[in-house]
């Protein structure tokens, strides 16, 4: 079964994946500092969920969060430009992979604390429809966030004052190597029908069904539905971050990482094309990825003297730290 | 000429506010009904939803402000407690105030975070006497400490129009001042005010403490003349305020209601020390190290700087030198 637009669908979850291939060469290159925490095998939630999200809804993402800003609709050029740190890139540099957001296409950002931005999205959803907006939004979160205080906090101002925020939880079935059966009391959405909440659980490495089971939500949420959770279950294909390149972490079977590689979303979207129609996609996601290093490499590093820009929305200006 | 106590102040500004900008709402614990006697009458003039009462879910309700100031509202949290701050510190520091530049400016978070009641209650013991400014001082969030009732007007207005997070420190021990008062207006954040002009000694006084320190200050009239500073905004400072006034007198002495390691009495010192030279040792009057507010009256005062603590500061430093 495809969705009304499978080429896109395909599209997305094609472009994260060579996307974050493409920047884990940069890291292994040194042209990204600090690594990033790779996307792979999870491209099918981020893709599936803003597929059913209209342009002016809002998102926010995590530390894991490549995808989600991707699939909102942001520049890979741009974005691979704030991974590299450069005066070009989305955030001007100062953000880099944690902290990546374009308010332009609805990211407030991804945030590098667990369950730290379900409550923000909750309030500014709740904003902009005060002001008669109609926007929904949606956040998403991993399952290590589930125990996180604030973000259940979050599903209480959000059912309490029914707020139109979709809870996405990518369970990708650890959190770091925490799995979850070690982690998580009860269930996922078990916390969710503790607030009233609607809990549909997905297979997330189909893009196709979490596209669908979002725009049902997205449906009812625009009805004047409150907010709802979806469980979009997945897999980590790559390491939590690069840093296991080089430190082996002693976590997960391989035979089970072997094993969920098989349940791949861009094989499983790519496959529901035409092989020429596949095979266009793929190119044209190669010519952008190629224009966005060539982009994000030969933009300028910021200049020193520029630290303490954007500080302060108001113009303050802080004292600097020299003697 | 009208008398307007230091909570109607807030309340005059807070019902200003929600006059003249329509994106300024209130959210907070029991604020409808006003508990803490702050938002008082603001439920019946403005409605429930421009006045919000929160759930007990400090940290959600903090970020939940968070995001309505990215999508353009400017909120304003009132918490019944110092200590909350604690709690929230993380969504205000790691949050609020970094969303501007970790965004490479994309956005601004103007959240105004009210407090009315910090410092000691006396009878209220450990957990809810904290005086944390010099926290957020310390991490760069413009924090105000009102002293007086317009000062309470002033700053909380501007706090409000402010693009950035404030957090508005109103003293317990100011909160039953009373002033004539003809103007309200708008105080400017990071400008400090002389409260009592002289010639031997500055003594820079946070909050409630201005009243300590002119009470002092008057005591010793005769003996010696005492300049009182009031920097009403902690962060950003009033360096140059402060810096024209020690320039004059060459001593200071600091009376802060915070703990004294880390203290702010502890950067205005230092500051000072490395601009203008000094005729004497600068002295501090604060809470003692990891202050933790004891139940019983008689300990809980013990804690706080007295007036006894200051007289003898500001006499210890005008003897030397």
């Amino acid at each position: 079964m495809t969705g009304p637009d499978p080429v896109r669908l395909y599209r997305t979850v094609r472009l994260i994946r060579r996307f974050e291939e493409r920047a884990i060469e940069l890291v292994d290159a040194g042209e990204i500092v600090g690594g990033i925490h790779p996307y792979l095998g999870q491209e099918g939630v981020a893709a599936g969920v803003c597929a059913a999200l209209a342009a002016g809804d809002l998102v926010t993402g995590t530390h894991r969060g490549h995808g989600h800003v991707l699939a909102k609709g942001a520049d890979p050029a741009r974005m691979l430009a704030e991974l590299c740190g450069r005066v070009t890139g989305l955030n001007r540099g100062r953000g880099g992979s944690m902290h990546a957001a374009d308010f332009g296409v609805g990211v407030l950002g991804a945030n590098a604390i667990v369950g730290a931005a379900g409550a923000i999205l909750t309030g500014a959803v709740w904003a902009r429809r005060r002001r008669g907006d109609d926007v929904v939004g949606a956040t998403f979160f991993g399952d290590g966030a589930v125990n996180e205080g604030m973000l259940l906090e979050a599903f209480n101002l959000a059912a309490l004052w029914r707020v139109p925020v979709l809870f996405v939880c990518e369970n990708n079935g650890y959190a770091t190597t925490m799995p979850v059966e070690g982690a998580v009391a009860g269930t996922i959405a078990g916390r969710a029908a503790a607030f009233g909440m609607p809990a549909t659980a997905v297979d997330g490495q189909d893009p196709e069904q979490v596209r669908a089971v979002t725009a049902a939500a997205v449906a009812r949420m625009r009805a004047g539905g409150g907010p709802e959770l979806v469980e979009a279950r997945t897999y980590r294909f790559d390491a939590h971050h690069t840093f296991e390149h080089r430190v082996r972490l002693d976590y997960r079977p391989p035979e089970e990482v072997a094993a969920a590689r098989l349940r791949d979303p861009v094989l499983i979207q790519g496959d529901r094309l035409p092989a020429e129609v596949r095979a266009a996609v793929d190119a044209e996601v190669e010519a952008t990825l190629t224009a966005a290093v060539d982009f994000a490499l030969a933009g300028p590093a910021p200049d020193p003297a520029t630290a303490l820009d954007h500080l302060y929305a108001s113009g303050l200006t802080a004292r600097t730290g020299g003697g | 000429m009208p008398r307007l106590s230091y909570r109607r102040a807030l309340t005059r500004a807070l019902a200003d506010e929600m006059t003249r900008d329509e994106s300024v709402f209130l959210l907070g614990e029991d604020i409808r009904v006003a508990a803490a006697n702050v938002t008082t009458g603001l439920l019946k003039k403005f409605g429930p939803d421009r006045v919000l009462d929160t759930p007990l879910s400090e940290q959600a309700f903090t970020s939940f402000a968070t995001g309505a100031a990215l999508a353009g509202a400017r909120p304003v949290i009132e918490f019944q407690i110092p200590s909350l701050l604690f709690l929230v510190f993380e969504q205000i520091v790691n949050h609020a105030h970094k969303f501007p530049l970790m965004t490479g400016g994309q956005c601004a978070v103007p959240v105004t975070y009210l407090v009315p009641g910090s410092g000691s209650r006396t009878g209220w013991a450990g957990q809810h006497s904290d005086h944390p400014y010099g926290l957020f001082a310390h991490v760069g969030v413009t924090t105000v400490v009102p002293a007086t009732p317009a000062d309470a007007y002033g700053l909380l207005v501007s706090a409000i129009r402010c693009d950035d997070p404030v957090v508005v420190f109103a003293p317990a021990g100011a909160l039953d001042a009373r002033a004539d008062v003809t103007d309200l207006a708008p105080v400017p954040l990071g400008r400090g005010v002389v409260r009592r002009p002289g010639a031997d000694v500055t003594v820079v006084a946070v909050g409630h403490l201005v009243h300590d320190a002119l009470a002092v200050a008057e005591e010793l009239a005769g003996q010696v003349s005492v300049e009182v500073f009031d920097p009403r905004t902690l962060y950003p400072f009033d360096w140059d305020g402060l810096l024209d006034s020690v320039s004059r007198t060459g001593r200071l002495v600091v009376v802060d209601d915070s703990n004294r390691s880390c203290g702010i009495a502890g950067e205005i010192i230092a500051t000072v020390v490395e601009r203008v030279p000094l005729a004497a040792p600068p002295r501090r009057v604060t809470r003692p190290d990891g202050a933790v507010l004891p139940f019983a009256p008689a300990l809980d005062r013990a804690v706080q700087p007295g007036r006894d603590q200051l007289t003898a500061a500001i006499q210890l430093t005008c003897k030397d030198g």
